[in-house]
């Protein structure tokens, strides 16, 4: 931007921890910032992704170059307290049009203490990020050295708590007369709990260190594992949880949920080189032999060698890289995806699955009473 | 899903001439097509009546027949080729409504022919607007209110039922022709009534004012098993309320957040779903600017010119995909071509900004009606790619090639502020011009939101582009201004403006800071993998992706948007070039800007840089690439009128020096060439007042051609036969442009003969000489062309071969060059020279089989013509007759003369070829859209001069059985020769008039010549328009009047009773 009054913005630098280092103007908070960095090719839902509690820790980057142009509005949020660690950009909208826009990208980011960069080269930022994998990186002044930040960079660890941080502390009710779901809160996109109160579900949403017995206390008739960040090895207590209601609640996983029932069951999990982040993600489900969009944010995904074909069967893979996108146990009612059924952002072309569960917790509760 | 078996045999329908509404898209789609299908080992038969195109090529198709794209001829190539199925939706509305039209008469049926890609009900389901919104209502998607109607009372009625303004929409018709917004009764019964009659079904929709909508548009693809995708999503940047082909658009959409986004991309994959199509389809909706509210606006069940954009905006090849869809492929077992290592099954992540700008004809039709509504006038668009929608926007702007910079016009800044708000909501041509210069004038965003509609997303973005204009002027030479300045897109053409120097100066101070773009690849995926598509963009950041080679490459220049005088044509030559660079062994780099093209399909050449043709972007791609030579010759006047620059900066320019091309276009010297060699042309001055106009035309004598010497292409160029048009002409010429001289010849009637030739400078090969219909002083581009000659004596086309053989000797000509002979008086005259490839390039090459732009190119490179085996003179000629035939776009363009003269006026044409000439004229009149009738009338209206002329076309008609309108003046020869002929009173007076003969359709000819005098003039425009508004074919030229004949003639059989036994000789 380049209108009187923005034209002095600050200059800022984005150091790799590579050493790879971009200048470009000030965006949102001045504070200085590290994180991992990491793309998202979503063309449009920037705020649903600035809000989505999977990115906490990541510095994010919007490969479409031209960001904020609709605004912020108070609907479009994930998570009331955003925790994504930056925000990097071809070039930010100061002055949004959409009906819906309450503020500006510039000011929410500073009203939330999130620092940014914007007017660099991000498709440059985006192939180091595909060629080299994920990297840890720090946002700071444009006068900081570069040379005292790399070593920076190079001797910090990225933290592992980060569930802890952004699962609710305390459980509560979101009431309705349909079915009785307990969600467990990794870091819940607020998607997810819209489609189960579209549904008239009645949801408990819960910490994610709940255990299994607390929840079969909650007579609960589905359980849902949400999204999260981080690597899934990381909560392990989710885990033990899984395992001990499996088979006695019927239960689904969504991305890092999907992680933990495959770990649940068996399975192991690895980091990939540099995820899927986006809103166009081909799925092929392999019953039906059809391909769906996904909206997609992940970073860790399960192996697929270390999978115990007597328990769990692969539903779905990625048309592009073959990595696993869905799982369901062999015995139990137990599915997971990798993706985001419940979109927002992206298309919405999988929301079913939500129906798929219901339906399977009828039938659950069918056979239970017979 | 494998794809299908039980077929061989496909026919592919083209979508015959380049019409408004119809252009090279679909070349571009068609070729893609029918490679498609030969990749996968079917057999393609492929009909086009277009020979300006790649997809007529014999090797894109088994079959290729350039037929008239008419049911009779259609049905005799099913006959013959016996398909097993037919692809109807890569040809356009003409594709789609031969399928309807094949389907009613029972014809598929008769020979089992399949309908591949949309079915019939699906064609119908969308197309037919009461069967749309019934199938809308039922999958509940919204429309907008509306009724269908058969009659203007229909019309009215719903219009007193829901108020005005009202849109009126008539089925069937491309490019929105007839439709129209109506503000009151008065518009309305004008508007339904023209609609009706322009709908093949005498249909129209009325429907509810929704201007002012955002509108957005979504190309969506299904295959068999019911995946749905959306390729691209697009914005256009004017609201609802102006057509799609005439909007500003943007891709990917700006201001809508990603639920807007979801919900309007669920509503179009459920339309494709609910339509059942296989293959691409294209939805519009609008959406309220200040809810979450849309409406479904239309859906096309085929490609289109906005799938050609989409494809060229997001890499993904739509029409290729979409014809492997129809054969059974489906989505996900298809590679994506750009990557090679992903799937076809996915959306495109751009991480850039295209703009598409229409290119409207206004530059040649300066009285035409400039104001945009729902009907499209635009010929051609160009389209750019930036990292900013300022960068998209300005290069998309400066590709135009208007007489404006990329977002400043000059003449702007004289307008009135009345006029300048009046035009800014009315909306034209030049609006995105004239909010440059409100904004100049201080004009605020809201106050030019009020005036356009135009959201105040883009609007500001504008406004910020004049402010850094501004900021400019403030700082001159201000390098990291500068910066920003290239960073939105500027040019260095405004910034010598801005800064009061030359762009040379800008150039070089910018080579000195380094300040050059680099090049970024369109991917499809963001980035996200890595692929290996040779199609870059330029933009001023960091990374530069496109490595150059070892290998010795040539860069070939592309002629920019489809505009009359400039089409399709062109591109046909430009690839054929490239193709035959590789075939050298070259590595061949275009450089184009038109998103409608085959040239600009990133797997045409080695490397594409979609770019602006400006000395400034070339000389860009070529510091980069440093190509042994740059190829003008093919890109039409776009890529020529780039060579002087290019040479100045030390690019070797190939084929053609430099100083010939001069030579040839500049007028003394060719004078000098000419009488060096001895070959006569019409004798001619320049002067600059009327008196001296009027001297000069006693020694020349009358009639005469005149036109201004500061234009080229035959603009504003007119025929004068007396003192008083002279007079007439003089007076508005040096009022207009007081600077400029006015170039006076002697007007030379007789037939004009037309010559392509390929020179090595040694050698001079003529591939064909052809003859125009029409006499001299009609443009060649207008004329009907037959090959080969049929009138003239063998001893005159001897002396224009040699005299073409000489000229491009003389000249140096290395490669193509085209000459236009007229003869006069058993004479050969020079009319033009032109040292490049010409418009009829594509059809000689056809019928002749000579591949005229591959040889040219070889020879450019350094081969000999001797190489190929050819020598000095003609080639052999064949026994058949082929016709070109003009096609003109005169209904989309309202209060445009449709009379011939020296300024071309068509937008496209035909082929017609046959044993004899009256079949091929036949063919290629049909071709052409003229119906050939055996009965009716014909309404005669003709100047003085022609009268004599007229007489013995009149008694044709008569012998034939036709019955005779005529004016008063014309009525009394025709009566004093002995015809009946019913007299009509001229305009305005009471009584039959001749408008009532045409508005009641009850000639099925009107020939009409152009008469001297301001009232007749403008009476002749008034017959001329309402014979275009009805359909009916209004012939300009006598000659063009006498090949019609000369058809029916043979067609039909006279009723002609016995000679009388005379008193005298019994």
């Amino acid at each position: 931007m380049f209108g009187k009054g923005m034209g002095n913005m600050a200059k800022r630098k984005l150091i790799l921890e590579d050493g790879t280092t971009f200048v470009g103007e000030a965006l949102g908070s001045v504070k200085e910032s590290i994180g991992e960095v990491v793309f998202n090719t979503g063309m449009t839902g920037y705020q649903e992704i600035m809000s989505d509690p999977s990115y906490c820790d990541q510095i994010v980057t919007f490969t479409y170059p031209l960001v904020g142009n609709y605004g912020i509005n108070r609907e479009d949020f994930e998570t009331i307290h955003p925790s994504v660690k930056g925000i990097v950009v071809k070039e930010a909208c100061h002055t949004p049009s959409n009906f819906r826009s309450e503020e500006s990208l510039h000011t929410f980011l500073q009203a939330k203490g999130i620092p940014g960069i914007s007017g660099i080269d991000t498709r440059k930022l985006t192939k180091i990020i595909r060629q080299h994998g994920t990297m840890k990186a720090k946002l700071t002044a444009a006068d900081a050295s570069s040379l005292a930040a790399v070593q920076e960079l190079q001797l910090s660890e990225l933290a592992t708590d980060q569930v802890k941080r952004v699962s609710t502390i305390k459980p509560y009710v979101v009431p309705g007369r349909g079915e009785r779901i307990v969600l467990v809160d990794f870091g819940m996109k607020h998607g997810i709990l819209r489609e189960f109160t579209r549904r008239n579900c009645h949801v408990t949403v819960v910490p994610y260190n709940i255990t299994a017995e607390e929840i079969i206390q909650l007579k609960p008739d589905g359980i849902m594992l949400s999204n999260g960040p981080g690597d899934p090895k990381s909560v392990l207590v989710a885990v033990d949880m899984i395992k001990g209601v499996l088979g006695k609640i019927p239960l689904f996983g969504i991305c890092l949920g999907h992680q933990l029932f495959a770990l649940a069951c068996g399975a192991n999990t690895l980091k990939m080189k540099f995820g899927h982040r986006g809103s166009n993600h081909p799925v092929k489900d392999i019953e039906t032999g059809k391909v769906y969009m996904t909206s997609q944010n992940h970073g860790y995904a399960v192996e697929e060698a270390t999978i115990d074909e007597r328990i769990l069967t692969v539903t779905q893979y990625a048309l592009n890289d073959g990595s696993i996108e869905g799982l369901k146990h062999n015995h139990f009612p137990a599915f997971s995806v990798q993706y985001h059924p419940e979109s927002a952002p992206g298309p919405q072309d999988s929301n079913e699955l939500f129906d798929t569960f219901i339906q399977m917790i009828q039938q659950h509760t069918k056979r239970e009473r017979v | 899903m494998p794809k299908r078996t039980d077929i061989h045999k496909i026919l592919v329908i083209g979508s015959g001439p380049i019409v408004i509404g119809q252009a090279a898209e679909f070349d571009y789609s068609g070729t893609q097509a029918c490679q498609a299908l030969k990749e996968e080992g079917y057999k393609v038969v492929l009909a086009n009546s277009n020979p300006a195109t790649i997809m007529t090529d014999e090797q894109i198709a088994d079959e290729v027949y350039m037929e008239p794209l008419t049911v009779e001829f259609i049905a005799k190539i099913i006959r013959k080729e016996k398909p097993d199925a037919l692809l109807p939706t890569l040809g356009g509305q003409t594709g789609l409504n031969m399928a309807v039209e094949l389907d009613k008469r029972g014809i598929l049926e008769e020979f089992g022919v399949e309908l591949l890609g949309s079915s019939l009900d699906a064609i119908q389901n969308a197309e037919d607007r009461e069967k749309f919104r019934t199938l809308m209502n039922e999958i509940n998607e919204p429309v907008p209110e509306s009724t269908i109607i058969n009659t203007v009372e229909e019309a009215l009625t719903f219009a007193d039922e829901i108020g005005y303004p009202v849109i009126v929409r008539p089925a069937y018709t491309m490019g929105g022709a007839g439709g129209g917004m109506c503000y009151n009764e008065e518009e309305l019964r004008t508007t339904a009534s023209n609609g009706l009659s322009l709908s093949p079904v005498h249909q129209c929709l009325i429907e509810r004012n929704i201007a002012g909508f955002k509108e957005i548009e979504y190309e969506v693809m299904r295959d068999k098993r019911d995946h749905a995708i959306v390729v691209c999503n697009m914005e256009n940047v004017d609201p609802v309320g102006i057509h799609t082909g005439d909007s500003i658009v943007v891709a990917p959409s700006q201001t809508l957040s990603d639920r807007e986004y979801q919900m309007l991309r669920n509503a179009s994959l459920k339309i494709i779903r609910s339509l059942g199509i296989e293959g691409g389809c294209n939805v519009q909706l609008a959406l309220d600017p200040h809810s979450f509210q849309y409406y479904v606006i239309e859906v096309n069940p085929r490609v289109s010119r906005s799938s050609a954009l989409a494809s060229k905006a997001t890499g993904y090849p739509i029409a290729k995909i979409a014809a492997k869809i129809a054969v059974g492929l489906s989505l996900d077992e298809m590679k994506n071509p750009v990557t090679g290592t992903t799937y076809a099954c996915f959306e495109p992540a751009l991480d850039y900004v295209v703009s598409k700008i229409p290119r409207w004809p206004f530059d040649k039709f300066t009285n035409g009606n400039r104001v945009l509504g729902t009907q499209m006038k635009a010929t051609g668009e160009v389209m750019a790619i930036g990292r900013t929608f300022e960068e998209s926007l300005l290069k998309a702007g400066r590709s135009l090639e208007i007489s404006a910079e990329e977002f400043f016009l000059e003449e702007a800044s004289e307008l009135s502020t009345e006029v300048l708000n009046h035009r800014l909501e009315k909306a034209d041509d030049e609006r995105m011009f004239l909010i440059g210069e409100a904004f100049r004038r201080g004009y605020t965003t809201n106050q030019l939101h009020e005036l356009t509609k135009i959201d105040l997303f883009f609007l500001t973005k504008l406004h910020a582009i004049v402010q850094l204009e501004q900021q400019l002027g403030d700082h001159p030479w201000d390098i990291d201004l500068m910066r920003k300045a290239k960073e939105k897109g500027f040019s260095d053409q405004a910034l010598a403006r801005v800064w009061k120097s030359t762009e040379e100066e800008i150039y070089t101070f910018r080579m000195k800071h380094s300040l050059v773009p680099v090049y970024k690849m369109v991917d499809t995926c963001a980035a996200e993998f890595a692929s290996s598509t040779p199609y870059f963009y330029s933009t001023y950041e960091e990374e530069n992706e496109s490595s150059v080679s070892s290998r010795e490459k040539v860069l070939v220049l592309g002629s920019g948007p489809i505009r009359i005088g400039q089409g399709v044509e062109f591109d046909y030559a430009t690839v054929h070039s490239v193709l035959a660079l590789k075939e050298a062994g070259y590595e061949a780099i275009i450089m184009n800007n038109n998103p409608e093209t085959v040239s600009t399909d990133f797997s045409i050449s080695d490397k594409l840089y979609f770019e602006p043709l400006t000395l400034e972007d070339v000389m860009h791609v070529v510091d980069l690439e440093k190509p042994k030579g740059v190829i003008v010759q093919f890109g039409g006047q776009t890529a020529i009128n780039l060579a002087d620059g290019l040479a100045k900066l030390g690019v070797e320019i190939l084929g053609t020096p430099l100083e010939a091309i001069d030579r040839a276009e500049d007028r003394d010297k060719f004078e000098t060439t000419l009488s060096k060699l001895n070959i006569p042309q019409p004798q001619g001055v320049c002067v600059t007042s009327t008196e001296e106009a009027i001297h000069a035309s006693e020694t020349l004598g009358f009639p005469l051609v005149v036109r201004p010497s500061y234009v080229l292409g035959g603009r504003a160029m007119e025929i004068v036969y007396d003192y008083s048009d002279l007079k007439r002409y003089m007076d508005e010429a040096v009022r207009i442009h007081k600077e400029h001289p006015v170039l006076i010849d002697r007007y030379m009637t007789g037939i004009e003969v037309e010559v392509d030739a390929i020179s090595d400078g040694e050698t001079v090969v003529i591939p064909g000489v052809m003859e125009h219909i029409e006499r001299a002083g009609i443009h060649s581009g207008d004329s009907i062309a037959v090959y080969p000659t049929q009138r003239i004596s063998q001893r005159l086309k001897d002396i224009c071969v040699e005299n073409t053989v000489r000229i491009a000797k003389e000249l140096g000509i290395v490669g193509l060059i085209n000459i236009q002979f007229v003869l006069h008086q058993d004479n050969v005259y020079v009319l033009e020279v032109n040292p490049r490839a010409s418009r009829t390039v594509p059809f000689l090459s056809k019928i002749t089989g000579v591949t005229m732009a591959n040889i040219a190119t070889q020879v450019m490179l350094g081969k000999k013509l001797t190489d190929f085996g050819l020598t000095d003179g003609i080639l052999p000629e064949p026994e058949d007759v082929y016709i070109k035939v003009p096609v003109f776009s005169f209904e989309k363009l309202r209060s445009v003369d449709t009379y011939l003269g020296p300024e071309m006026k068509s937008t496209g044409e035909v082929i017609g070829a046959d044993k004899t000439i009256e079949k091929a004229l036949y063919k290629g009149l049909t071709a052409s859209g003229i119906h050939i009738p055996t009965a009716g009338s014909v309404l005669l209206t003709v100047a003085d001069k022609d009268k004599e002329e007229m007489l013995e076309i009149a008694q044709r008609f008569y012998q034939l059985g036709f019955d005779l309108y005529a004016t008063g003046g014309t009525g009394t020869a025709l009566l004093h020769a002995g015809l009946p002929v019913q007299i009509v009173e001229k305009i305005g007076a009471e009584g039959k008039t001749v408008l009532d003969v045409v508005k009641q359709e009850q000639a099925q000819f009107v020939i009409n010549t152009l008469t001297g005098g301001k009232q007749s003039r403008s009476d002749g425009f008034r017959i001329r328009r309402e014979a275009v508004e009805h359909g009916i074919p209004c012939l300009t030229a006598l000659d063009t009047a006498k090949a019609i004949l000369r058809v029916m003639e043979s067609m039909t059989f006279t009723a002609k009773a016995m000679p009388k036994k005379k008193e005298q000789h019994v």
